[in-house]
């Protein structure tokens, strides 16, 4: 059901400062809407984001209700060598997924 | 006194406002909240102004999804990188929006994203350095369409 989009150049020099993008499909409900019956929808978000490059963590994040449903994050990394990101999303009831993406540094 | 009682209504006015906003919507974060939540994460340390930039549409139509980048002027070298950058609303039913954690090998300070703003509202970035000193930004956003506390169909 939820997957995840990822952009990474698939070909860099060493030293480059690249640029990965990132997106999970989540609806991200914050808990605060009610329904017509007033009852409160119960929170159901993604609270994790961790990158690690080659088994080392390199960017993570925090989300909060406050982030757009499908939490879509970009950040940048440098190029050292030739590798696998691992992406890895955490959240509420349960919510895990992974994804991953090699760069080839010349 | 006459300036007593003058205070005196005015605080019974103020606070029958703020009852009366606390019923209308009742989940919102107050300017206090935001502060305590900037305090959870810089502690005593000072907060300085500058270093820090954040982008986002000072006119926002739909605050479901308003995209928003924060960059940090800092070499991103080893002795002097960003460690992390925290971002904050002061009118969302909850003051945080997302804590973000790099170290000197991003090369570049820079994280954006797509937040919510369930009002028009300032929205901040507190960046803290390998030192250990806190940077921030504020942006005052516009925002016609309200998020988060909108009826599910």
């Amino acid at each position: 059901m939820a997957s995840a989009l990822i952009n990474v150049p698939a070909k860099a020099k060493r030293g480059d400062i690249i640029e990965v993008k990132t997106l999970m499909s989540h609806i991200m409900e914050p808990g605060y809407r009610r329904t017509a019956s007033g009852e409160t929808v119960p929170r159901d978000i993604v609270t994790s984001f961790t990158c690690r490059f080659n088994g080392t963590e390199v960017f993570r994040a925090d989300l909060f209700p406050a982030i757009a449903a499908n939490p879509f994050i970009t950040f940048f990394t440098t190029a050292t060598e030739s590798g696998k990101f691992e992406f890895e999303w955490i959240g509420d009831k349960g919510f895990a997924e992974t994804a991953s993406a090699s760069i080839v540094v010349e | 006194m006459h300036d007593e009682s003058t205070r005196r209504e005015f605080f019974g006015l103020a606070g029958g406002a703020a009852m009366l906003a606390v019923t209308l919507r009742p989940a919102e974060a107050t300017p206090t909240m935001l502060a305590s939540a900037i305090r959870n994460v810089v502690g005593t340390a000072p907060v300085q102004a500058g270093k820090v930039k954040l982008e986002i549409p000072p006119l926002v139509e739909n605050g479901n999804t308003v995209p928003m980048t924060v960059s940090v002027t800092s070499p991103m070298a080893p002795e002097e990188h960003v460690r992390s950058i925290h971002v904050f609303n002061e009118k969302n039913p909850q003051p945080n929006i997302g804590n973000f954690y790099l170290g000197p090998e991003a090369g570049r300070a820079q994280v954006s994203t797509r937040i919510r703003l369930a009002d028009s509202q300032k929205v901040v970035a507190i960046a803290r350095l390998s030192d250990d000193s806190f940077w921030s930004t504020s942006v005052d956003v516009v925002v016609t369409l309200a998020a988060c506390t909108e009826e599910v169909i």
